[in-house]
């Protein structure tokens, strides 16, 4: 089985964020970058059922700066065969424009699945999966939490407000991976030496003129400071009456 | 043309609650551009927006593309419908609820269209004659403003977040049948399994109740949710230690590895407040906080706040809430 995992390197999320001298992005200094967390979703999928098939080929592809190699040499290190990056430096705020980066890169390549995180936890798109899957006239399922592949078709599931939707699909195919779909290896000792070894292709990302730009980056305004009504069951009543009569949401 | 397109939702019929503040948001940019709102519902013949008086909350027409397909959510023949009705109306904007089903339309919309898309905005403006949309990013921990260089500018709106009825009211929303454009799924939603019965989603619930690893164990996540039920309308969210430790579903995990709230009330049981569960919800009007380390982060944030024993607390909380609601 032939599977294409894209993957995003992204501050780890106990950074307390900083905001650059730009004014529009973030002071990367100091700050650690990893794997996006529900990219981590797609990239154990992946290695499973291509184990599953009996082997195959993982491609991990990512679009962003350099360093994003290192990220790629985690998912490298957890099973993936080899690696493409597609440089830009900085990613663009227009989802669309790598949407078309990356599906220019992947048409033509003979996957059965394209996996995906279902969003990456810095900029909150939840949008490239699903941009791709259209641009490659693709099936699509987004946010997927089960999942069940059996003789080139698919049953996936995923949450909706108030259930679970079950989806009917063909491959090959392009899903975004939620939590719950699986459970992420850590990256063994062995697999970390030979990811060293395995091939990483470079080469500059195909961006068209971005049409969303960032205007300004801000850090949210400071909550005021609260206070602690009381001890113990008995400050109950005391929150009550704020709750009614000071903030007024009951 | 400076007309809006809202992009409505419906459940069994029934145009959902969210798709008011879709249409409201819309409402606002038609006010700043010049134009008129078309609120766009797609449903199996049947289907019935005036229970949602869409006109109320801001829509001059109702648009109604009905056919069988449409009965559960039609990932591609909706996008289909929706690109072909926004080719015809040559819409300024195009303005989607960033919900389980907007996510997952917007970027199929946008690739049709062409056109990029702004998620999760919480704050529109039209400045120079374009959409300048205020996006939280990494889950809130700072705020994005970005410029939508695009026609349509194609953005989706976070729920609980605009107002319906702020704006200037529609035209009495009268209601105009367009056509559906169906035949080309490939995938197919075959049913949805439903959550238990009236269960709240906690992205668009009004109040929030949470419980993390001061609850000890899920045997004792009755109290989160007994406390959810008092309230009426509340819905039972996690901390990621508890969604991690598989005591709770992940679709209740707050935070940025889980889902960012701006709820009316949130109130935070057993939450210490580690820095990604505090970007998730500190866009809550009203923050309440029971714990019984009266140094945890989660008091920075809180407004109100008890220091004690969460299982003599909540019950209590529970007990009086139902009272007032008794009368």
């Amino acid at each position: 089985m032939k599977i294409a995992v894209c993957i995003k390197r992204v501050p780890d999320t106990e950074t307390r964020i900083r905001i650059g001298g730009d004014g529009t992005s973030v002071d990367e200094a100091g700050v650690k970058f990893i794997l996006n967390p529900y990219d981590e979703f797609a990239v154990e999928e992946a290695l499973q059922r291509r184990d599953k098939a009996g082997g195959g080929d993982v491609v991990v592809l990512s679009l962003g700066a350099d360093a994003a190699q290192e990220t790629m040499r985690t998912a490298l290190a957890m099973g993936c065969d080899r690696g493409v990056l597609l440089q830009a430096s900085p990613i663009p705020a227009d989802g669309l424009a790598v949407a078309k980066a990356i599906a220019a890169e992947l048409k033509g390549g003979g996957f059965d699945l394209i996996l995906f995180g279902k969003m990456a936890v810095d900029d909150y798109n939840h949008q490239v999966g699903p941009m791709v899957a259209e641009l490659l006239g693709l099936p699509c399922v987004t946010s997927v939490a089960h999942l069940e592949l059996e003789g080139g078709k698919g049953t996936a599931e995923r949450e909706v407000e108030g259930g679970m939707e079950v989806v009917e699909f063909a491959m090959p195919a392009v899903l975004t991976c939620d939590k719950g779909l699986n459970t992420p290896r850590y990256p063994a000792l062995k697999g970390i030496m030979a990811a060293k070894k395995k091939p990483i292709e470079v080469k500059p990302a195909q961006l068209g003129a971005p049409r969303i730009t960032v205007k300004a980056l801000a850090l949210p305004p400071e909550r005021k400071e609260g206070r602690i009504v009381g001890e113990g069951p008995d400050a109950v009543p005391e929150l009550l009456r704020l709750l009614r009569e000071e903030a007024k949401v009951l | 043309m400076a007309n809006v397109l809202a992009v409505c939702e419906q459940k069994e019929g029934q145009v959902r609650k969210v798709s008011r503040e879709t249409v409201a948001a819309a409402r606002g940019l038609a006010d700043a551009l010049g134009g008129s709102v078309d609120a766009i519902v797609l449903g199996a013949p049947g289907v019935d927006p005036a229970g949602a008086n869409l006109g109320a909350a801001g829509a001059d027409r109702v648009l109604v593309a009905a056919d069988p397909s449409f009965a559960l959510y039609a990932p591609d023949d909706s996008a289909a419908t929706i690109a072909a009705q926004a080719k015809v109306g040559d819409y300024a904007a195009v303005v989607l609820a960033a919900t389980a089903t907007g996510r997952d339309l917007g970027p199929r919309l946008a690739a049709r269209l062409d056109v990029p898309l702004a998620t999760d905005v919480t704050g529109l403006a039209v400045e120079g004659g374009k959409v300048v949309a205020t996006r939280p990013v990494y889950a809130g921990k700072a705020i994005q403003t970005v410029v939508v260089e695009a026609r349509p500018a194609l953005v989706s709106v976070r729920p609980n977040t605009f107002t319906a009825g702020t704006g200037a009211q529609g035209h009495g929303g009268t209601v105009v049948s367009v056509q559906a454009v169906t035949g080309a799924a490939r995938v197919v939603v075959k049913e949805v399994k439903a959550a238990e019965q009236g269960a709240l989603d906690v992205a668009e619930a009004s109040i929030v109740v949470s419980g993390g690893r001061g609850m000890k164990g899920p045997e004792h996540f009755h109290l989160i949710e007994e406390l959810a039920k008092a309230f009426g309308t509340a819905a039972v969210g996690a901390s990621r230690a508890v969604v991690d430790a598989g005591w709770r579903p992940h679709g209740e995990q707050v935070g940025q590895t889980g889902k960012t709230v701006s709820p009316q009330l949130y109130v935070a049981v057993g939450i210490s407040g580690a820095i990604q569960h505090l970007a998730g919800m500190r866009t809550a009007k009203v923050i309440v906080a029971i714990n019984k380390d009266k140094d945890a982060p989660i008091f920075k944030v809180a407004d109100y706040g008890i220091v004690g024993d969460a299982f003599e607390i909540v019950p209590r909380l529970a007990e009086e809430i139902r009272k007032i609601r008794a009368g």
